[in-house]
């Protein structure tokens, strides 16, 4: 559908918020938790933190949570049951106020969770997710939005997007169906003027190099064994980027209490020795150099020729998160520019 | 509406458990819900998720021929979490199966030509499915040869069948043990599989040939060049890669090697496949 562009006060929004709240939606946003401003379910707008860059952690949960139950089963005397999980039972959810880095993200879920057959519980998820995006005013040293192709501006993922063009006063852009489901459950929504452009209103962030340069330069130098010890020498294998990526979607199954217990879907990491290791003690990827470049040749090679999009957002989480100060767009350059 | 759940088993009934070795054994698998196992279908070569409920998933080949109905087989060694729950098991209990995932043993292509599989200790049983699938169909494929080897007599599995190959006139078998590894009446080779086929080489024709190589990768290692030196050629080598893997289903991330998904692309890939993918198997 063609975009729509109204303009909404935070009065409106209160308002939409007890809507979708009388109407036992649950709503996710940026909320303060302690010393940090996570996704968290919230009643009111006044909970939602809009003022920082990025939250720690990104809104993926909410369709790939850090833990789910696949199904449960009771294995008893020679008899196995199983209790598939209820679809039906999972909320309707609002997540409102993530950026648009992190809308995008769930297009990259998408394409790894669906790319070759349906995915039920995560498309499930997904059916019953609405994204309520918020545009960027400002930006940190570690965002690169525009480099994987988004912008502080980006409407991709969202179902709505807000623009705040005036303390209080936001431009939405009306994306989706969904959007315009959700937009039409508010009231005092008025028309935008011509005039109003949310251009003005975002942060400037600049590609620092070219992406297209990244793909032919992974391929060049898979074999280059030096060159990724070089670039993963200080790396710990702790899975904090993966763990705070938006776009990250590796896991495990486990089972967990014993006879009559749960099979579980777990998320986990490249980064770690574990992820392949073999019963027999064999592991394809023995070392962190190793899986340092899966997690780029992941990214950036296999997943725009397998799949059609690329694995990363731009969002610079992994950056930030990165206990030892590794900065992704900084081993990108270095890809970008080794010497053939 | 709610999509079928791709993660939820089958629910199989262990009919048979046959010991191949101390820590191998051999589990005939029948559907505990009847139309379910009259709806399922498999082709050689590929693999499921078996699983003990309460312990986990792991990942073996189906080590039976499709051509044998009503049942799935597999062969594991005891080794992790899930492998030591399943050899306690007893025919009568419950296990659960998805499956049957990954491509194929492309054997309706190799029809009217010679066939050589090569196998070394716990590999055989990828190979046992496609080597019986072709057996029951006999008449349409040249010369089999069978060249399979274990570090010890201890250690080779599906003596019985072995047997059966080694008194069939329509299949040569080429057994053999690794130096040191027989015993006082073993009548096999003795030797490692790559210059036990070096040796037999002379009775193993290239033209018209497919080989099938499975096994340890210091085996496919050494196997290679002898295969290379009797004439044949990468595209008509296949194996089998046993990357660990979770999901089955190319969604997990694991089981990669480089581009490839190894449950989704492979398990079953050429020699000349292998030459460009990286070495992450």
């Amino acid at each position: 559908m063609e975009t729509e562009k109204k303009l909404i006060g935070r009065g409106e929004l209160e308002k939409l918020f007890s809507h979708w709240r009388s109407k036992g939606k649950r709503i996710l946003a940026p909320k303060k938790i302690g010393a940090k401003i996570d996704f968290a379910a919230v009643t009111t707008l006044e909970e939602v933190c809009l003022g920082q860059v990025q939250t720690v952690q990104s809104a993926k949960t909410a369709v790939f949570p850090r833990v789910e139950e696949l199904f449960s089963f009771k294995n008893k005397d020679g008899r196995v049951e199983i209790w598939e999980r209820d679809q039906g039972a999972l909320l309707e959810t609002v997540i409102f106020g993530l950026r648009p880095c992190d809308a995008a993200a769930f297009a990259v879920l998408k394409a790894i969770f669906n790319w070759d057959s349906q995915d039920p519980l995560f498309s499930a998820r997904m059916e019953k997710v609405a994204v309520i995006g918020v545009s960027c005013p400002r930006a940190d040293e570690y965002c690169f939005c525009t480099l994987a192709g988004g912008g502080p501006g980006g409407t991709t993922g969202s179902d709505i997007l807000l623009t705040e063009i005036a303390p209080g006063e936001y431009l939405a852009e009306i994306i989706s169906e969904k959007g315009r489901v959700l937009a039409g459950e508010a009231a005092g929504l008025k028309p935008c003027p011509a005039s109003v452009s949310k251009e003005a209103h975002l942060a400037k962030v600049e590609p620092a190099f070219a992406l297209e340069r990244v793909a032919p330069a992974l391929a060049r130098l898979f074999d280059d064994n030096a060159f990724w010890v070089e670039q993963s020498l200080r790396c710990l294998g702790c899975g904090a980027c993966a763990y705070v990526c938006p776009a990250c979607a590796c896991f495990d199954i486990q089972d967990e209490g014993g006879g009559s217990g749960q099979r579980l879907r777990c998320w986990d990491s490249c980064g770690f020795g574990l992820f392949t290791l073999h019963t027999s003690g064999h592991n394809p990827r023995p070392v962190q150099s190793q899986r340092w470049r899966q997690r780029l040749m992941h990214k950036f090679s296999y997943m725009p020729e397998r799949q059609q999009v690329l694995g990363c957002v731009g969002c610079g989480r992994c950056s930030r998160a990165c206990p030892v100060d590794m900065n992704i767009l900084e081993h990108l350059r270095s890809v970008a520019e080794a010497k053939p | 509406m709610s999509m079928a759940d791709i993660f939820k088993p089958y629910l199989m009934k262990i009919e048979q458990v046959s010991d191949e070795t101390p820590d191998v054994k051999t589990m005939r698998l029948v559907f505990s819900d009847e139309r379910e196992g009259k709806n399922f279908s498999f082709r050689t070569g590929q693999f499921g998720e078996y699983s003990v409920f309460g312990e986990g998933e792991c990942t073996f080949c189906i080590a039976s021929p499709p051509t044998r109905q009503g049942y799935i087989e597999c062969t594991f060694r005891k080794a992790g979490r899930v492998t030591s729950a399943l050899s306690g098991l007893e025919p009568g209990e419950i296990i659960g199966f998805r499956g049957p995932y990954g491509n194929i043993f492309p054997i309706s292509d190799w029809e009217g030509k010679n066939l050589l599989f090569i196998a070394g200790g716990i590999a055989l049983p990828p190979m046992r499915s496609v080597i019986w699938n072709v057996l029951d169909l006999r008449e349409r494929y040249g010369n089999i040869t069978i060249v399979y080897g274990a570090r010890t007599v201890a250690d080779l599995v599906y003596k019985r069948e072995l047997a059966e190959w080694a008194g069939r006139s329509d299949v040569k078998l080429i057994s053999t043990v690794d130096p040191g590894g027989e015993t006082p009446d073993w009548k096999g080779e003795i030797g490692f599989v790559p210059t036990v086929l070096d040796r037999a080489a002379p009775a193993i024709a290239s033209r018209d040939t497919v080989a099938v190589v499975c096994g340890p990768p210091v085996m496919i290692k050494f196997t290679f060049p002898v295969l290379t030196k009797l004439g044949f050629k990468p595209e008509n080598i296949f194996t089998t890669l046993e990357n660990r893997m979770k999901c089955g289903v190319g969604k997990c991330g694991r089981c990669n090697v480089g581009k490839y998904f190894v449950c989704k692309d492979g398990p079953v890939f050429t020699f000349a496949q292998l030459k460009d993918m990286p070495q992450e198997y």
